[in-house]
């Protein structure tokens, strides 16, 4: 008879009835009883070969588990992505070249404040609003309401609903998706907004823009060719890693939506100590955030020739 | 008999009237040099305090810090305990199982279940929010003050390495990792904090190894190691002081964020239990009677924590500005 946080438990169906054969055979097989290190390099030798352990809360072996859950995660955050990327390159625009304007002003304060919401509860104050006050958008469900089906071939349920045809089905997801997306955009968009209204003052300031103003270009060419563009390079930086960032902000907005991701998946195994699971979600944000620096290293590069030559 | 002990060291030296006459001579110089030490000192915190009150947000962060802290300092003048053993646990009703609506007679802004005031897990919560962000954030800082210190200064194979320990730290989403070593330590309050100091260092190591590697080529340094200071002295007593007024404003900042992520825990399950005065596990009880349509459980909370955290990050803009030497002239 095993505790719950006993790491036999996992390959067990039935805790209670399992004999002290059985236990001793899973406990060989799976070296639980050996030092802590020598049961690490087990594990990496797994994770290398593709076999990162079987996870309880997920009833899956954790490989199937990330794979099953991985694309609703990083459909949301995508779609996240897009809201946070335009809207907030668009405010923070807008606020830099109308300067200490109410606009400005307003767009300040909003930031901060913005950046001060707790995450899980501003998914909660729109649940309030948008599905039991005004019922414009559907309660949390998931990806789906619960009467529909869909078959999913990539995972992506935007396009797999267009795949199906269905445009009420298509309608459905994109209504789950609004929520929980704004949810997860909002703190980002704060961020992005003051990254690109301090860089785009900075541009506006610099010579070649005086430049350009002085060829007789006209304003909206001036901001939109000259300075946005050199603007966007530490905000590129910005958005690279807030995407890392969303990660972490998706565990709490998918719990608060019933969104059936990666975030939801780590809070239940570290609620219920599941140590496969746990590690291999902790081993899979860290090659996520080290992929998304590189990628964004790339993208810096490309952007600012100045970085190619140095 | 008398009850002098002795000849001794000490015995000599007590009695000895040429030392009295130094005690009071040292006592004296060293109020006097203190005096001198002050007034540059607070002539320059009452102009901080003049450049802070310039903007509009800076003082509203002020007013609403002020208020935050005396909640979070003497919570029981405004809701007193009533004779539950921990103070922070909120006190039931059990007459009164269903949540009340703010307005209620005995509770202004609502009940939760078993007839919890909402308002004593708002005053409450302050103190306790407040308590956990300080010794997060101070030990964080204090770590990291020193790791930065002595990563970039001595350089070499020393900095190297505390980096990348400090890198392994911030490659990871701290949410994540702090969940991991939550779920090892246990659910509690305790087990979180020690899991959210485990991870807040490695942002102020970075930020202050980045600041003395500009300040070590200053000449004055160069002039008090000619001078004989010795290593340790010139790190604490020049390089250090010119070097923590970001992580002055970062640490202030993060006392909100440190909230921000103690609730999300909490409200997730891995921080205070169920009726504890925290904010994000009332969020978490509240959220259980969304259905019922009992709003004020998730509203008044989410509306703490979100004026905690606008408070810090206020304070924290502001002290940017304040601390920016091209502003302070």
């Amino acid at each position: 008879m095993r505790a719950a946080g006993d790491p036999v438990t996992a390959y067990l169906q039935n805790p209670e009835k399992a004999t002290e054969a059985q236990i001793r055979l899973i406990e060989q097989k799976y070296h639980l009883n050996e030092p802590e290190y020598i049961q690490y390099w087990y594990w990496l030798n797994g994770v290398v070969h593709g076999d990162m352990g079987y996870s309880r809360t997920a009833g899956l072996p954790v490989t199937d588990a990330i794979a099953l859950k991985f694309p609703a995660t990083f459909e949301l955050a995508l779609i996240a992505v897009l809201f946070a990327v335009t809207g907030g390159i668009a405010l923070g625009t807008r606020s830099a070249v109308r300067a200490n304007s109410a606009f400005d002003q307003t767009t300040r304060v909003s930031s901060l404040v913005a950046v001060s919401i707790p995450v899980f509860w501003l998914g909660l104050i729109l649940l309030m609003i948008f599905y039991r006050g005004l019922g414009w958008l559907p309660g949390p469900t998931g990806r789906l309401g619960t009467t529909q089906e869909l078959h999913a071939v990539t995972g992506f349920f935007l396009i797999d609903s267009l795949l199906s045809g269905k445009l009420n089905l298509f309608v459905d997801v994109v209504e789950h998706l609004i929520m929980p997306s704004i949810t997860l955009a909002f703190a980002s968009t704060a961020l992005i907004v003051r990254m690109m209204r301090s860089s785009m003052l900075e541009v506006l300031g610099a010579e070649y823009v005086r430049t350009a103003r002085a060829k007789g270009l006209p304003e909206k060419v001036v901001i939109n060719r000259h300075a946005r563009r050199n603007a966007l390079i530490p905000t590129v930086t910005v958005v690279g890693l807030s995407f890392g960032g969303l990660l972490g902000g998706a565990v709490l907005t998918e719990t608060v939506f019933n969104w059936p991701g990666l975030g939801q998946w780590s809070a239940v195994a570290a609620l219920n100590l599941d140590t496969a699971g746990i590690m291999g979600f902790t081993m899979l944000t860290a090659m996520i955030y080290v992929f998304s620096n590189l990628i964004v290293d790339i993208i810096y590069a490309y952007l600012d020739p100045r970085v190619r030559l140095g | 008999m008398t009850s002098k002990q002795t000849s001794g060291p000490w015995e000599k030296k007590a009695t000895d009237p040429a030392k009295a006459v130094r005690d009071k001579v040292v006592k004296a110089s060293f109020m006097v040099n203190l005096k001198m030490a002050l007034k540059p000192r607070i002539r320059e915190w009452k102009f901080d305090l003049h450049l802070m009150s310039k903007s509009l947000t800076s003082i509203v962060g002020m007013v609403l810090l002020v208020i935050l802290i005396t909640l979070a300092a003497v919570p029981w003048l405004f809701m007193p305990p009533e004779g539950q053993g921990n103070p922070f646990e909120i006190p039931i009703d059990l007459n009164k199982r269903d949540p009340l609506p703010p307005g209620s007679p005995g509770y202004p802004l609502g009940s939760m279940v078993d007839g919890r005031s909402v308002l004593y897990g708002i005053v409450w919560g302050a103190r306790t929010s407040m308590a956990f962000a300080i010794q997060v954030v101070l030990v964080g800082a204090a770590i990291g003050l020193v790791l930065g210190l002595i990563s970039g200064y001595k350089g070499g194979i020393i900095d190297e390495i505390i980096m990348r320990f400090t890198d392994i730290f911030l490659s990871i989403p701290s949410l994540i990792l702090v969940m991991a070593i939550a779920a090892v330590l246990g659910r509690n309050l305790n087990a979180t904090k020690l899991a959210l100091m485990a991870v807040w260092w490695s942002g102020y190591t970075r930020l202050i190894r980045g600041q003395v590697l500009s300040i070590r080529e200053n000449t004055y340094i160069d002039a008090a190691r000619a001078s004989g200071s010795g290593e340790l002295k010139i790190m604490f007593r020049h390089v250090l002081p010119n070097s923590w007024a970001p992580m002055v404003v970062a640490a202030t900042m993060d006392m909100g964020t440190v909230v921000l992520v103690m609730a999300g825990l909490s409200y997730l399950g891995l921080g205070a239990p169920h009726g504890y005065a925290e904010w994000g596990m009332m969020i978490n009880d509240g959220q259980q009677r969304f259905v019922y349509g009992d709003w004020w459980m998730i509203v008044f909370p989410g509306l703490a924590i979100l004026t905690f955290v606008l408070a810090f990050n206020l304070m924290g803009d502001g002290l940017r500005d304040v601390l920016d030497p091209k502003m302070r002239r």
